[in-house]
């Protein structure tokens, strides 16, 4: 009983914030009573019932919140104020689903970084509480309200109004709010060993901000490509480590294991985006995750047509990490020499990364090269900072060791 | 009471060939014991936190003037450096002890006990209550 609440609050957070915001134009203050009115929810709730009009209960509750909260300033300041007693004015009639965006578009505003626009992003559009934040980031309480806090006063100061962006800044801050999303997705992906199970819910929740962003930017391709990456990523997830949580690399991951349903969903996302015509970066991911996710042993993999995507993507991003991936694909195609060749002017893009030094070793081996392999193997493995991914490095280093 | 257990590079008796020269058959066996031991703990209330700490290691030192002195330290093949802790909050010292001497037991290359030094430190607390 107590996970549908759950969920029902956390999808009611943004059409609250919303609507409290729009009464009283204070995001600050108001992010703080919604997220009180939550609480209270989530305490009496399970207890009394779920009241009739749910929604109506949390907007009353938080207003109420914020009207005492006014008054007791008023009267510390010893000041009497109108706007104490003053009642809110009628909130305008405006669709849920524009809230909902408004407070995307806030939270991942660039003006913050990007540790607090994930935070802000996490409470206040996906309703999770400051402590189901810290603990899945792994740190203190007091340490993620800090944070949160500091997010709300950046956009106070910047004077940021709680309204859409006008056309001209639009897709900039689309591109914004996709990057935190995608980030939060990466913290629970990437998760380290023993942690996954918060992690996992991380990237859960990064799931479905995307579902709810591409809810209120239907029409937008790029949108539909980062939830589609997104599902036939995760798709993957039950196949990528074992029962200890050590990582399997994708080749021989067992794809019996991998989510039919989210790859058809995603394969489906992906493939209606790509047909609307201007192609982005996430829509290339997606697209190369749908080409790995079709095949049903990793020998089936249509690399060609991988390597060809992943060009695209070099010349649209100039990310080095996108080289590293091509680099594979070009060794799968045309040889590991070619590979190889790729990785070359990469050690002045990403000196020392781990992940140059292991994408060489792979493909070190692949070309015979044993000793060189080895070394690097072991060079990756001192230089990662994941530690399932430097069990699994020096294992290849000790694999390659006693042959 | 709550206790620091670190664990250092420095070879034991059974450490000191590197873990990449291992069989992966090894690796394995280390690394269940590892996770093992930490999901004993946690099932019996007294783990706080057990973290690996990324090499290599960068020592900052204030110059005593104006700039910081960074020195990047030594690899996990030399001796002294930090490569893990496990803080776990426990019922008295010889718990910790306890906890402290089966990770020192860990196996190692062949299966043998790695006999790494655990270094035990009690973390210090607020004054108590005056009564």
């Amino acid at each position: 009983m107590t996970v549908p609440i759950e969920d029902l609050l956390r999808e009611l957070a943004p059409q609250v914030l919303g609507a409290v915001v729009r009464r009283f134009g204070d995001f600050e203050s108001a992010e703080d009573a919604v997220q009180e009115a939550l609480l209270a929810a989530a305490r009496h709730w399970p207890v009394d019932g779920v009241p009739e009009a749910p929604r109506g209960w949390l907007i009353q509750t938080a207003v109420r919140r914020m009207t005492d909260q006014l008054r007791s300033d008023t009267a510390r300041r010893r000041r009497e104020d109108v706007a104490a007693q003053r009642e809110p004015p009628p909130a305008p009639d405006v669709p849920d689903q524009d809230d909902t965006l408004v407070l995307l578009f806030l939270c991942c505003h660039p003006a913050l970084t990007p540790a607090s626009a994930i935070a802000l992003t996490l409470r206040a559009v996906g309703g999770l509480t400051t402590a189901e934040i810290a603990n899945a980031f792994l740190v203190p309480e007091p340490t993620m309200a800090q944070r949160i806090s500091r997010a709300r006063q950046k956009i106070r100061a910047s004077g940021l109004s709680f309204g859409l962006p006008g056309p001209d800044e639009r897709a900039a801050r689309v591109r914004s709010v996709l990057r935190v999303l995608y980030l939060i997705f990466n913290e629970g992906y990437t998760s380290s060993a023993g942690r996954d199970l918060h992690r996992t819910e991380l990237s859960g929740e990064a799931i479905r901000l995307a579902r709810l962003a591409h809810r209120v930017l239907p029409d937008d391709p790029e949108v539909a490509g980062l939830l589609a990456l997104m599902l036939l990523t995760d798709a993957r997830r039950p196949a990528r480590t074992d029962e200890r949580g050590e990582l399997i690399p994708l080749s021989e991951q067992d794809r019996t294991r991998w989510d039919a349903a989210l790859i058809h969903e995603g394969t489906e996302l992906i493939m209606g985006a790509v047909a609307r015509g201007t192609v982005g970066e996430y829509q290339l991911q997606a697209a190369i995750a749908a080409l790995h996710d079709d095949a049903k042993q990793a020998s089936d993999t249509d690399w060609p047509q991988i390597l060809g995507m992943y060009g695209l993507l070099a010349r649209m991003t100039g990310n080095p990490m996108v080289t590293l991936n091509q680099a594979v694909a070009a060794a799968m195609v045309h040889g590991p020499a070619a590979g190889l060749e790729m990785l070359a002017p990469l050690d002045e893009q990403l000196p020392g990364h781990y992940r140059l030094a292991a994408v060489r070793a792979h493909l070190y081996e692949m070309a015979g090269d044993i000793e060189t392999a080895k070394a690097h193997y072991r060079t990756a493995a001192n230089r990662t900072t994941s530690e399932p991914e430097r069990h699994y490095l020096t294992t290849q280093a000790a694999r390659l060791h006693i042959r | 009471m709550k206790f620091l257990l670190l664990q250092n590079y420095q070879g034991g008796a059974g450490c000191d060939v590197p873990m990449d020269q291992w069989s992966p058959a090894d690796i394995k066996a280390h690394i269940d014991f590892q996770l093992t031991l930490n999901q004993e703990l946690l099932d019996k209330g007294e783990l706080v936190d057990a973290q690996g700490l990324a090499a290599p290691a960068t020592f900052v030192t204030f110059d005593g003037v104006g700039s910081p002195v960074v020195t990047d330290g030594p690899f996990p093949e030399s001796k002294e450096l930090l490569a893990g802790y496990r803080m776990v909050d426990v019922e008295s010292a010889e718990r910790a002890i306890e906890i402290a001497a089966r990770a020192s037991a860990a196996p190692g290359q062949h299966g043998v006990p790695i006999q790494q030094p655990i270094e035990v430190r009690q973390v210090m607390t607020a004054p108590s209550i005056d009564l």
